[in-house]
């Protein structure tokens, strides 16, 4: 589904991923750890089509398409998601205005007619609930006045809302409590089936606890210098990022 | 009739002055007065070019709340001068819209007579390509004008770098128990909003129009007739989509 051979990166003048590969299959749970600078979230923003992060070398296939060659939105209509790590706020735009003009635009790109609005708003009662957003914070600004977790819990609210195929979630679990923890884990776990996939940036176990991956990697230097399975996972949070090979 | 102004005069340092001299003299100032008491809300479109001067005389308590948008293809200078007597009530949101090599001046000179007056004055100028967008602000504080609460907030959004952007407050306070917020800013649209958009499926261009409506929105904020207020909004939306 998603198909990332050798690729190279630079932000600013510096190169961050340096010959990069990984593929992942529909209906397959990866994860990415790997130390804070290592390139983690600069692959994410070149696979969601960042402005000022430029790709030197390598390609990019999402579904036989090349990623590389298509505006951000259309990246999003094709289904690909990014859950940011550092969600933005918008003054003036509500979080509600924000989505339908998400879900039409990208309806509309794809050749679908627009969602109506009691459809919207039904859909938007039954993903809020789970995730403890209320009425009163989705008519707030996008992300406006919102705590670290319900960032976070709003993140996954968009991907539940938006319905993509493939779920690119950058430490969308950093800054949750125990409860959304598991509730965003659960709502994950909904999102798994056979024609999906998931790409999980973490730093932590708790949530592979939750979420079982097929395989996790480690990304160092920007290159995946190992990959495994779930076990992978365990033995990092023991032994941590010392004496890979880089 | 009064002189041709000169771009020494402050208040005229950013006009286009051959325009400015094929208008003079303008048409005597438009009278917006509101008797002692009394409460009034009125919305002022400017779409055509010209020299538009407004007088506004506030009564003992009166209140009023203006909204103003001008865009227009040709120069556009609004200029306002409000006298508030005590009590009184004034709460201005003035947004100009600038496209092509279009310069439009919004001036304001807001006059606190007499005690426990309160203004208000959100202004947003949305400049794009080569126009010049200019807000001149004076606030003046009467000697014996205790107690005046006055704030302004002037912001600009500067679309392409080559508009220009001029927003100049002035306070002239001779009371010493005041209240005077101000502030301006020029700035551009957030990159990091506009990917987020991008990001959720919305093209650029549409992303652009949102946080620009979101932008121009603050100032209609303290319209409190809501229709008026959408219609002000969809006004707006038609200017950023013939744009786009
Ligand atoms: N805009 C930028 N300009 C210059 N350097 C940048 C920029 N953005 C990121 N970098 C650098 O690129 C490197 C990789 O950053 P990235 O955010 O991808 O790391 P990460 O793996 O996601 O780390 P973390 O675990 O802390 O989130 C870092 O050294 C960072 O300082
Ligand atoms: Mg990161």
């Amino acid at each position: 589904m998603l198909e990332i051979t050798n690729l190279h990166a630079t932000v600013g003048e510096r190169e961050i991923l340096k010959g990069l590969t990984l593929s992942v299959k529909a209906g397959e749970v990866h994860a990415i750890m790997g130390p804070n600078g290592a390139g983690k979230s600069t692959l994410a923003h070149v696979l969601a089509g960042r402005e000022g992060y430029e790709v030197t070398k390598g390609s990019a296939h999402f579904e036989g398409r090349d990623l590389l060659d298509m505006e951000p939105h259309e990246r999003a209509a094709a289904g690909l998601f990014l859950g940011f790590q550092y969600p933005v706020e918008i003054p003036g735009v509500s979080n509600l205005l924000f989505l339908r003009t998400a879900m039409n635009a990208q309806r509309k790109l794809r050749g679908e007619a627009e969602i109506s609005g009691a459809e919207f708003m039904k859909k938007v009662k039954a993903e809020s609930a789970t995730l403890g957003l209320d009425m009163d914070m989705l008519k707030r600004g996008v992300n406006v006045g919102f705590s670290g977790g319900e960032k976070k819990r709003n993140e996954a609210f968009q991907l539940g809302m938006l319905e993509p195929k493939f779920a690119l979630l950058d430490e969308t679990d950093s800054g949750l409590d125990i409860d959304a923890l598991r509730i965003v884990s659960e709502g994950i776990n909904r999102f798994r089936s056979a024609e999906r996939a998931v790409l999980l940036i973490t730093h932590y176990q708790r949530l592979l606890d939750h979420v079982r991956p097929d395989v996790v990697h480690v990304l160092a230097k920007g290159r995946i210098v190992e990959s495994g399975g779930p076990e992978l996972a365990l033995r990092l949070e023991a032994q941590g990022y010392e004496g890979l090979a880089a | 009739m009064s002189a041709l102004p000169t771009r020494k005069d402050e208040a005229w340092r950013y006009s286009d002055m051959a325009a400015v001299a094929a208008l003079w003299p303008p048409q005597p100032a438009r009278l917006i007065s509101v008797p002692a008491g009394e409460a009034r809300a009125d919305v002022l479109r400017v779409t055509e070019g010209g020299i538009h001067d407004l007088r506004v005389e506030l009564g003992a308590g009166a209140r009023l709340n203006l909204a103003l948008l001008v865009q227009s293809a040709s120069y556009a200078r609004v200029a306002l001068v409000a006298h508030l007597k005590a009590g009184a009530s004034l709460d201005f949101g003035g947004v100009l819209l600038g496209a092509g090599a279009v310069v439009q001046e919004i001036v304001t000179d807001i006059r606190h007579d007499e005690p426990d007056a309160e203004s208000r004055q959100r202004v947003r100028v949305v400049i794009d390509e080569r126009a010049v967008g200019t807000y001149l602000g004076r606030i003046a504080v009467a000697r014996d004008a205790q107690r005046t609460d006055a704030a302004q907030s002037a912001r600009a959004l500067v679309l392409k770098r080559t508009a220009t952007a001029n927003l100049k407050p002035e306070l002239e306070i001779y009371a010493d128990d005041v209240k005077c917020a101000h502030g301006c800013t020029v700035g551009e649209l957030d990159k990091a909003g506009l990917f987020y958009l991008q990001s959720r499926g919305v093209p650029r261009p549409e992303a652009e129009a949102l946080l620009t409506r979101a932008f121009v929105a603050d100032a209609f904020a303290g319209l409190e007739d809501a229709a008026a207020r959408e219609a002000l909004e969809a006004e707006t939306a038609r200017w950023l989509e013939a744009r786009a």
